[in-house]
């Protein structure tokens, strides 16, 4: 079942009252693949991600997600396929992390439907897959960032979609919590083929973590494809307007990018 | 990572546990507020100047002649009790579900000038056009309407921010309260009483003419508004959330509007702007049931707890009768006082 949905994204132009952030944008999401988006800061990155997951109309172009169009499918139908986990999603006051989870299952019921066996089997799975169920009857506001954030992962897990769009799931995260979700996103992936699609800030953790590394500048897409070919000095020039080095990742032999600064590019006297 | 596709039973088990003591929590709460509802009606059926014992008030409800009882509990006390239901109802499920929508205590229709859109609307229709009935509602459906959807249209920039709401909606409430203000100035006929109706509230001389629109108002849209139960919860964890989770944000935020805008100001018209109710209702609410769903229903019953209890208060408890909306009006007011202190000191956004 999974790992089979295509996600493709044709001539697409976005934008916000006057201004258009995106402008004849096409892309194609391998299923069964985590793929990044990376770019400058409001190059459109997020604009994108919310408009393949229906939030925001096309000016122009389409969203087609197994060949039909995301903003013509009914809501709930497209929320059972395809998740979204916003960059700032709010918990409200005192609300347990297992009712948070358990609001990922809206799509799947009816207005007035009660709660199935299966529903609490999802939740249960979601739980264990983020490693939050012992957070279970913990309320919401009293984690840290790092529970919290797998915590909103959960809820996303609980709706069982095949496609999971994450908008900057690593923001606010200290390293360790940002290789540990990642880390989870991955598993994820292998074990379920779920296809992720996300927006990350930091370069070397999306070409370390992505099969398929999108850098968007312009309005467009500049570069993709497998991260040694896209993550090149010149994609950093020309998408950050950056000089930088491009090395190969010492342990996972994917590129590593130092950024060069205006001071410190010089090897200090004495080595090398 | 290796349960990612079969958790245990274990788990499951928890988890569906822990959701039963959710709803059981719920389900008590709401059981022992409706008990409470009924017993109050029931008190303010029999206490009055004149004491009936609960045989002959029964026996008026169930449409039997008493000599006496048939007059004052029939005629004056049950449509009071009635309306004070109906409008606690209808104002609290109102409140809660624009504090719910709007993620923000104070944006509820009564802070933020619906309610004296219906009740600017329903006095000048009175006073100056000299309609009656269904013809005031009519009017303060449409002006509590326009209201909010000018408060709305001011406060729409990309989408709409709870805050700025509030902040415009109060502005807009001030306007209205002058204008009922004026209004009962210039008609020089009404007395003490009839005035405070329009601008706290009042159940003084309800009868079932003034009772019925409101009650049809409240069987109509209540279920309309609930629902949207669900989709008002996943709205609660913001618009982006609730829309990757299949609710149609604009569509469920067009319907819960509407609906609770109409009973507000079918209520409005019956008995005034009973200052607080919708404003207090919830967050009682919330404070009982804590975080286990849904605050709708309880915050509904609550409304109707507070309008009985205070009009009780107002009535027997003072030694002058004051009208219910002064009562209310003092419970809430420390309360809103409390609500800007604590925003204010949280980092001075609403």
């Amino acid at each position: 079942m999974s790992g089979t949905h295509s996600l493709v994204v044709e001539g697409l132009s976005l934008g916000y009252g006057e201004r258009t952030v995106i402008e004849g944008l096409d892309l194609l999401v391998p299923p069964g693949r985590i793929t990044a988006i990376v770019g400058a800061n409001a190059c459109g990155k997020s604009t994108l991600l919310r408009s393949m997951s229906r939030l925001l109309s096309p000016r122009a172009g389409h969203v087609l997600l197994d060949g039909r169009e995301v903003h013509r499918t009914p809501a709930k139908e497209l929320a059972r396929t395809l998740g979204l986990l916003p960059q700032s999603p709010i918990a409200p006051e005192g609300i347990t992390v297992g009712d948070l989870v358990g609001r990922g299952r809206h799509p799947h019921q009816g207005v007035f439907s009660r709660w199935s066996r299966e529903d609490d089997a999802a939740v249960a799975a979601a739980l264990e897959a983020t490693q939050t169920t012992v957070l279970a009857d913990r309320a919401v506001d009293e984690l840290s960032g790092g529970q919290r954030q797998r915590v909103w992962i959960a809820m996303a897990l609980a709706q069982q979609t095949d496609l999971l769009l994450l908008d900057e799931p690593t923001t606010f995260l200290d390293v360790a919590h940002q290789v540990e979700v990642l880390d989870l996103l991955t598993d994820l992936n292998r074990a379920r083929g779920t296809t992720i699609v996300m927006v990350l800030h930091d370069l070397n953790l999306a070409a370390r973590y992505a099969d398929h590394l999108v850098a968007v500048a312009g309005g467009r897409v500049h570069a993709s494809g497998e991260p040694g070919q896209v993550l090149t000095e010149d994609c950093v020039r020309a998408v950050f307007g950056l000089e930088s080095r491009v090395i190969a990742d010492p342990t996972s032999g994917r590129p590593l990018m130092l950024p060069l600064g205006r001071h410190h590019t010089q090897a200090p006297a004495g080595t090398a | 990572m290796t349960a990612v596709l079969a958790p245990s039973a274990a788990t499951v088990d928890a988890v569906g546990r822990a959701r039963g003591r959710r709803s059981s929590r719920r389900r008590l709460v709401i059981t022992v507020l409706s008990v409470l509802v009924v017993g109050v009606l029931a008190a303010t059926l029999m206490v009055g100047r004149t004491f009936y014992p609960p045989g002959d008030v029964l026996r008026v409800v169930l449409g039997e002649q008493v000599p006496g009882a048939s007059f004052t509990v029939g005629r004056l006390r049950l449509p009071r009790g009635v309306l004070a239901v109906v409008a606690g109802l209808s104002f609290g499920l109102a409140g809660v579900t624009f504090q719910t929508m709007l993620r923000n205590p104070l944006a509820s229709p009564d802070v933020i000038g619906i309610s004296s859109g219906a009740s600017a609307a329903a006095v000048f229709g009175i006073v100056v056009l000299s309609l009656s009935g269904t013809a005031v509602s009519t009017l303060a459906v449409a002006a509590a309407l326009g209201v909010a959807l000018l408060i709305y249209g001011l406060a729409y920039r990309n989408g709409v921010a709870g805050s700025r709401l509030v902040l415009i909606g109060i502005g807009i409430g001030a306007m209205l309260t002058s204008v009922v203000n004026y209004v009962l100035t210039r008609a020089g006929q009404w007395d003490y009483q009839e005035a405070l109706r329009w601008l706290t509230g009042s159940l003084n001389g309800t009868t079932w003419e003034a009772v019925l629109p409101a009650l049809v108002a409240l069987a109509v849209l209540a279920p309309v508004l609930l629902g949207q139960t669900r989709n008002l919860g996943a709205l609660q964890l913001g618009d982006d959330t609730a829309s990757a989770l299949g609710v149609r944000v604009e569509r469920t935020r067009l319907v819960a509007i509407v609906t609770a805008v109409g009973l507000v100001a079918f209520a409005t018209a019956a008995c005034g702007p009973i200052a607080f109710v919708s404003f207090l209702a919830g967050p009682i609410a919330a404070r009982v049931v804590g975080p286990n769903g849904s605050l709708l229903v309880p915050a509904a019953l609550v409304g109707a707890l507070l309008v009985l209890v205070a009009d009780l208060v107002g009535q027997f408890g003072l030694g002058t009768r004051f009208p219910v909306g002064v009562v209310t009006g003092v419970l809430g007011a420390p309360y809103l006082i409390y609500l800007i202190i604590r925003t204010n000191r949280a980092g001075g956004s609403l």
